[in-house]
């Protein structure tokens, strides 16, 4: 998994407003992002990282991670359900997303509304997201009101049909359709990360729908869609919670057996399978936006989340596209001054996962161009390890970014979620560093040979409307 | 408190190993736990000190992860740009890394990464910094890079072309993206010729026209030890960290003293007036109200962030229930006053569906309207404690503290201002929050700014006679053609 912003894809959907964000435009940021840190040769090595915990299950099912931390008197409840757009069915995309803003309505002891005004009372924020593989659900706030976000949390997971009632529903379906409106379709460049999708994995499979759902899908689903969606997936058993902040851990725990204590058990579902995605060709597609400037995108299939090469590839990522030294920064917006930013990911995901590139062409340039300088610097990765100096910029980056997402308790808790679902312990921090510093400039060049081949990913040109002569055209003969 | 008293009971008995596995008593749903006693915030002790030529130092040791927050302060950001380069003061330090020192932008990139250093260098209306995040292991490295990006920075010529373009393209794009539109008719709507009216990273005039000298003579007369402030927060020993900071600050010369740094208090507006920004085939409309605002140093501080966190600064607020949980117009609604040291603006804000813009406007004016009523106690209970109670979360990172403790040296206040936050805010009493509320959201007073199909959306706003209406291109308004300033 990479721990940088995954920005081009990440389709994390969040129930709240931005009510932070700032509208009033701050100064321009860094146009190349500003690396996250890690280690260096001949710097001092980091300390082990320490995160103590307390894990255990409560008789329902419910998987349980308490972590202290008194930096502050806050705390964080993270809870995760074990359920993702990947669950859903065809015809009825964004039910998970939309079950991520329908959780806030209210249950059987929380009157609509009252969620947030209670919280807002005690001090508390709160908010979701969604991504394929799971719903998140988070409350940060004063310690000394513990308790309100554990009956808050399990009387919606308790007892929520009891009170869903289809105007409920059919409310947040209008916000739902608002939030896709202003994150995607009134964004530049908002359809490409769907299309994407679509592209590489193939119809059928888990991943290839979008996490917000297609406007025909989000009016089509009925109440009783939604309600035997909720049925199937939001049981204690298929759902984890930590808590990260100020408390004693066996007074938390007291707290969550109490509360917990009168969730139903409820089915455990089956474990999901998908036959494994495979891309077959390479395919190229276009797509008119309403933007100024052409967009090249490339992606393929990769290794899922802490599976071999998933950890090679978030270096390879770094190499390609972290700082100004970085190889496509350099030739593209250094050198050669034809395109106006370059990023690199690893989006890591359960099922499996997609290495991204993306390049903003400048003024004048067509994504031809600028596609033939991507391809030489992958022909060049593939054909001569990265150097000791590339490495260890991008393991250093690496590790601070790391210590970095430590800081904050509800993204501490978060990572304990994730390591607990994907790599089986909520400690698995050190492991992960670890499994990038084992890497060397041979395990990168090997990676990218075998996971970015190029007869087998999805080449796409955002191009502005009525501009296809922008694309990226194929190019002919070669040494392709 | 049955619940609290019953689990501290619990855990005293899971100190004698007794098990209560499946026995918990079932909990009483029939009304919310209440919050236990308040914990009082333990802020780190914030130690005040200064290099020997003068420089203001805030060093704050907080043992959580091994990092490093050192972040560099100077008063004058982008209000103190000349009048024909807005965004020098934001170039300026957009440049900082890109050679310094003995080193090429490449080489300074090169070291950063390898350091694991994140550097992040800017400028707000108030303020440039310069700011470096490090592992703590390596800050002895890092501190050497960051006197050079501020004292010593060369300002290579082709560096600044690159900038130049990237700035350019920048606002190239900008054309693509609704927010960044009504933002920048928004300033000149409020503000006109204002400073204020600018966007801080400028225009495309400014940086077509910008040279080498602007910024070298800007730099010489801004980033000086006089204007500077330095503030550093994390796993760090404060006798250690002085140490360090005296070698790379200590022998900067103060300079002249500096010029001020706020621009003059902007006149408010007067009457009510439409700017329609069209932008064909738009899903939605931007609406952007607002007004000027108070500056920081106002006494109605904290009364005015309780008022606007009842219309609009938090999930329950009434523009957000309104807008979004009632008539689901929207993904979301907020207002905000955007605090500067001098007269910065308020805004009422939200993306709304294109054929429910004349609806929402609607809506926006009944809210701005009714905010100017007593509040009713239990919502003002609620946002008090909104507004105090989550006041720690804003203590979590160390970038956090230092932000914060900034603030504190460029709006001069007060040292004990963190310990008293909470109480000031919970003072704040109904009287207080209908006179500032009042004063400050005047609906018949304010411009409003709207970016959207232009052809599905006048009519709409024509029909509710707000005040005249201005249609512009997105170029006019974001190369600053044709009229500007016409208030």
């Amino acid at each position: 998994m990479t721990l940088s912003p995954a920005l081009l894809l990440s389709l994390f959907a969040a129930a709240a407003p931005a009510l932070a964000q700032t509208a009033v435009p701050l100064p321009a940021p860094l146009s190349n992002a500003s690396p996250a840190g890690p280690p260096g040769s001949s710097a001092a090595a980091c300390p082990r990282i320490d995160v103590p915990y307390t894990q255990f299950q409560l008789a329902n099912g419910l998987n349980v991670i308490l972590h202290e931390d008194h930096t502050v008197p806050l705390v964080a409840v993270d809870l995760w359900f074990r359920v993702g757009s990947a669950r859903e069915k065809p015809g009825r995309t964004g039910l998970a997303h939309l079950f991520e803003h329908i959780l806030f309505e209210g249950s059987s002891h929380v009157k609509p509304g009252e969620f947030d005004k209670l919280l807002e009372g005690v001090g508390g924020d709160n908010n979701g997201s969604t991504n394929n593989d799971r719903t998140n659900y988070y409350e940060v706030l004063p310690a000394n009101a513990l308790d309100l976000a554990l009956f808050l949390e399990s009387d919606r997971m308790g007892f929520l049909l009891d009170v869903l009632s289809p105007a409920r529903v059919d409310q947040q379906r209008d916000v739902v359709k608002n939030e896709r409106r202003e994150r995607i379709e009134n964004q530049p460049y908002g359809m490409a990360s769907i299309r994407i999708e679509e592209e590489i994995f193939p119809a059928g499979h888990p991943y290839h729908s979008p996490v917000i759902g297609s406007m025909e899908d989000l009016t089509a689903a009925t109440h009783d869609d939604v309600a035997a969606f909720f049925r199937s997936f939001y049981s204690p058993a298929n759902a984890s919670v930590v808590v990260s902040g100020d408390f004693q851990t066996e007074d938390a725990r007291r707290k969550i057996e109490t509360w917990f204590s009168d969730v139903a058990a409820g089915p455990r579902p089956p474990v999901l399978a998908a036959a494994p995605a495979v891309l077959a060709a390479e395919k190229r597609v276009t797509l008119e936006d309403r933007v100024q400037l052409p967009r090249l995108y490339m992606a393929w299939i990769t290794p899922a989340q802490f599976h071999p090469g998933d950890e090679a590839l978030d270096l390879l990522s770094s190499v390609l596209a972290s700082g100004k030294n970085s190889r496509l920064y350099k030739r593209l917006v250094y050198d050669l001054q034809i395109a106006q930013d370059v990023s690199a990911v690893q989006d890591s995901r359960a099922l499996a996962s997609m290495f991204l590139i993306a390049v903003t062409a400048r003024e004048g340039h067509t994504l031809t161009e600028i596609e033939r300088v991507v391809q030489e610097e992958l022909d060049r990765v593939k054909r001569e390890p990265p150097s000791a100096r590339e490495l260890e910029r991008a393991l250093n980056q690496y590790e601070a970014g790391f210590y970095r997402a430590l800081e904050r308790n509800r993204d501490k808790a978060d990572l304990m979620n994730a390591y607990d679902m994907e790599a089986g312990r909520p400690d698995y921090f050190n492991e992960d560093l670890a499994r990038h510093r084992a890497l060397d400039g041979r395990d990168v060049q090997s990676i990218a040979r075998r996971q970015l081949p190029n007869d087998a990913r999805v080449v796409l040109s955002v191009v502005p409307t009525g501009k296809t002569a922008l694309a990226a055209s194929r190019p002919k003969g070669g040494s392709r | 408190m049955r619940v609290r008293s019953l689990s501290r009971i619990l855990a005293a008995a899971a100190l004698f190993g007794l098990s209560f596995e499946g026995a918990a008593e079932p909990p009483d749903r029939s009304k919310p736990p209440q919050p236990g006693p308040a914990i009082p915030l333990r802020l780190p002790e914030t130690s005040r000190l200064k290099l020997s030529n003068g420089i203001p130092v805030f060093l704050v040791e907080r043992h959580k992860v091994p990092l490093a927050q050192v972040l560099v302060v100077l008063r004058g950001g982008a209000s103190t740009d000349p009048a024909n380069r807005p965004g020098l003061a934001s170039l300026t330090a957009d440049l900082l890394d890109r050679g310094a020192g003995a080193r090429s932008a490449l080489e300074i990139s090169d070291l950063a990464d390898t350091l694991g250093a994140s550097v992040a260098a800017g400028a707000g209306w108030d303020t440039s910094s310069v700011g470096i995040n490090v592992p703590v292991a390596r800050l002895s490295d890092a501190m050497p890079l960051l006197s050079d990006l501020v004292r010593n920075p060369t300002f290579p010529s082709e560096e600044l072309e690159r900038v130049r373009q990237e700035r350019l393209t920048e606002m190239v794009q900008w054309k693509d993206d609704p927010a960044e539109i009504a933002a920048t008719a928004f300033a000149r709507a409020v503000y006109g010729t204002h400073p204020y009216g600018r966007r801080p990273e400028g225009n495309p005039a400014s940086m077509r026209s910008v040279t080498r000298e602007d910024v070298l003579r800007y730099h010489a007369a801004r980033y000086t030890a006089g204007a500077a402030a330095i503030v550093a927060v994390g796993d760090l020993r404060a006798t250690e960290m002085l140490a360090r900071l005296e070698r790379a600050f200590g022998s900067w010369s103060a300079g002249s003293t500096p010029p001020a740094s706020a621009p003059p208090a902007a006149p408010q507006l007067s009457g009510r007036r439409v700017v329609l920004v069209d932008k064909p085939d738009a899903p939605q409309s931007q609406i952007w109200i607002g007004r000027v605002g108070p500056p920081r140093s106002t006494p109605d501080y904290f009364a005015l962030f309780v008022s606007n966190t009842i219309l609009g600064g938090s999930f329950t607020s009434r523009l957000n229930h309104n807008l979004r949980e009632t008539k689901g117009y929207s993904y979301g609604a907020f207002s905000q006053f955007d605090y500067r040291l001098s007269t910065g603006p308020f805004l009422a804000s939200a993306a709304v569906q294109t054929d429910k813009t004349g609806p929402a406007l609607t809506e926006f004016f009944r809210e701005l309207e009714g905010i100017r009523e007593e509040v009713p106690a239990e919502e003002l209970a609620r946002a008090r404690n909104y507004t105090a109670l989550r006041y720690p979360a804003g203590f979590e990172t160390d970038a956090q503290v230092a932000g914060r403790v900034s603030d504190q040296f460029v709006y001069g206040l007060p040292d004990d201002y963190f310990n008293t936050y909470v109480s000031r805010i919970q003072a704040v009493t109904a009287a207080e929050v209908r006179r500032v509320a009042q004063q400050w959201f005047d609906p018949r007073n304010c411009a409003i700014v709207i970016v959207g199909d232009r052809r599905r959306i006048e009519p709409q706003i024509a029909a509710l006679n707000l005040g005249p209406i201005t249609v512009r291109s997105i170029d006019e308004v974001l190369e600053s053609k044709g009229k500007s300033g016409t208030r």
